[in-house]
């Protein structure tokens, strides 16, 4: 039948008149099929971390003495498993580092959104973009070599140049497109009506900006600062260049060098000599790993419930 | 809250015959967005306490017009305004002037309904509380704009529920409220009827008599009917072609008293709006 004759269908019609072409029908299931497989392979792959994950440092916790997890220091090839060294050092990095981030990607985003002409936006947010792509490597030594001796021990000068602030500090700049971009996304959504509506009320930019469109965003931006933390958590080659590495004594200042959880994942297996058979050390690997992954799952599960709570639907 | 017009603007006409009575004044105004001219010359005069309705096809610069009231067209990327707009004598347009303290003055009220997405009561203080209100007025602000907006009894028990949860017509009265809330001293309103049906419509128009003595009113609708029985002067607008560029601009036909507009205006152009033919 020729696609657009329609017309000879003569009434009393049969079901299958109307039953169209069965191979395309058929077709459009295989298809949907192939999508829905797309969509769960993520939920596999999550699932295969999280198994070998979780079997690995199982075994870490069975064998492992527990009072080489309290002890001093992460030495792990001579079974010192000290994990508040690791935890201190990570909390101390990602401190720093959101601390400078979050004010100036949220000003960033600010300004993008509220302020800034279409031509302004236009040069800014590219260079953004391209800050974002910076490999990691290169940050690192960054931090390293400029931002450590020109921040840090300008504010120490006592500090060796490998310290935890400059870790942050270098983990921060990463993280302020990511902040920036995620914000300024959330806060151009905000329909104009509202901006109007408050403008028309007598409200300066900022007062709109703050009491209108923050509000109104917050869903965006709280996403905005979790991403940014789950990143500066999991953010691993800064860390081990600037973070001092190779000092895996446990420290309370930011301006000594010391181990956070990625760098010592990095570290163990990025030796010359392979980890497997020295103890629990290849296995303490997979434990950090766990550590890491229920740390930014139970992130993820608190910033849903505050975005639940002060959400502002439009 | 008891209602003050501002004692440097407000002058009873009885009392002072002789003090001007127009509260805005448009005089060559052009309105440009970029290199293209969207208004041209627009003369306009606002008497105290009437109700100004702005009606054409659209596209014709109405609403462009009326933003230029409160310099809402700022917000606009690339829009730029000539000629002046005087508000009790004032330039709007006058380097001095500060935006924010013009529509303090001159509030909104838009085409779409656009409460905040917050209780009913924070969206009425919202204006009171940026201009820095005592906290302890808010309750009386908040009923006494509500009851001019025609709106207390429906949301009495339900001012801390969320805005959103109001019908269109009540969002738009919960809009005027909030507008009246700053107790300005003109109120501009973009089609605010739009988007409402027939009873919510009449609500509004009533809403609108009731408060003209404490307001000076103007009001862009596409419902002639609309201008026909709330105004008491009319502009009419129409659309220009440019043969060469086909760029469109507003023009200003005729501005009136409301029925002569809708019963015997002076240009043909009107007329066949008016009566249908045409738009």
């Amino acid at each position: 039948m020729a696609l657009t004759d329609h017309r000879p269908l003569q009434p009393p019609l049969d079901v299958s008149d109307l039953a169209g072409n069965r191979r395309r029908r058929r077709r459009e299931g295989r298809i949907r099929r192939f999508f829905l497989a797309a969509a769960l392979s993520s939920l596999v792959i999550s699932a295969l971390i999280v198994g070998s994950l979780a079997i690995e440092a199982g075994r870490f916790l069975l064998s492992v003495d527990p009072a080489a997890l309290w002890t001093t220091g992460w030495f792990p090839r001579e079974g010192f498993f000290d994990i508040k060294t690791l935890l201190v050092a990570t909390l101390i990095v990602t401190s720093v580092a959101m601390v400078v981030a979050g004010p100036i990607g949220f000003a960033t985003a600010v300004y993008l959104s509220e302020y800034a002409g279409a031509r302004t936006r236009r040069i800014l947010k590219p260079v953004l973009e391209t800050l974002a792509g910076v490999p990691s490597v290169v940050l690192g030594f960054f931090a390293l070599t400029w931002i450590s001796p020109h921040i840090v021990q300008g504010i120490r000068p006592a500090a060796p140049l490998s310290n935890l602030a400059s870790a942050g500090l270098g983990v921060a700049v990463l993280t302020i497109p990511l902040v920036a971009s995620v914000s300024e996304d959330a806060m151009s959504s905000v329909p104009r009506a509202l901006r109007e509506a408050s403008a028309g009320l007598g409200a300066r930019r900022m007062t709109t900006s703050l009491r209108v469109v923050f509000p109104a965003a917050v869903s965006g931006l709280v996403a905005a600062a979790i991403l940014a933390t789950s990143r500066a958590i999991g953010e691993t080659m800064v860390v081990l260049i600037a973070g001092g590495a190779d000092q895996a004594q446990f420290t309370a200042s930011p301006f000594q060098p010391s181990l956070t959880m990625t760098a010592a994942m990095a570290s163990l297996a990025g030796g010359s000599d392979a980890v497997v058979g020295q103890g629990n050390a290849y296995q303490s690997l997979f434990f950090v790993g766990m550590l890491l992954f229920l740390i930014t799952l139970g992130l993820n599960i608190v910033a849903n419930r505050i975005v639940r709570r002060v959400r502002q639907k439009y | 809250m008891t209602v003050e017009t501002d004692p440097a603007v407000a002058t009873d006409g009885a009392a002072a015959p002789d003090a001007p009575r127009l509260v805005l004044d448009a005089r060559d105004l052009n309105v440009y967005y970029g290199e293209f001219m969207a208004v041209r010359n627009v003369h306009v005069a606002v008497p105290r306490n009437e109700i100004v309705a702005m009606i054409g096809p659209s596209g014709c610069g109405k609403s462009t017009v009326l933003r230029c009231f409160n310099r809402m067209n700022e917000l606009i990327d690339g829009c730029r305004v000539t000629g002046e707009v005087r508000y009790h004598g004032v330039d709007l347009y006058d380097r001095q002037v500060d935006a924010v303290e013009v529509r303090r003055r001159i509030g909104m009220v838009f085409q779409k309904p656009n409460p905040f997405p917050k209780s009913i009561y924070d969206n009425i203080v919202f204006g009171p509380r940026i201009a820095g209100v005592a906290k302890s007025e808010f309750d009386g602000i908040v009923e006494s704009s509500l009851r001019k907006a025609a709106l207390w009894d429906e949301v009495k028990d339900r001012l801390k529920s969320s805005a959103l949860g109001l019908s269109g017509g009540q969002q738009q009265r919960l809009c005027i409220a909030r507008a009246v809330a700053t107790n300005p001293d003109v109120l501009l309103m973009d089609e605010p009827c739009s988007a409402l049906d027939p009873i919510a419509t009449g609500k509004i128009e009533d809403l609108m008599h009731e408060i003209k003595a404490e307001y000076t009113i103007v009001i862009v609708t596409h419902n002639m009917q609309q201008a026909a029985r709330v105004s008491d002067r009319t502009a009419f607008f129409t659309v220009e072609v440019n043969s060469d560029s086909d760029r469109r601009t507003g023009v200003l036909v005729e501005y009136d008293d409301t029925e002569k507009i809708f019963s015997n205006p002076s240009d043909s152009r009107t007329e066949n709006y008016v009566t249908g033919r045409f738009g």
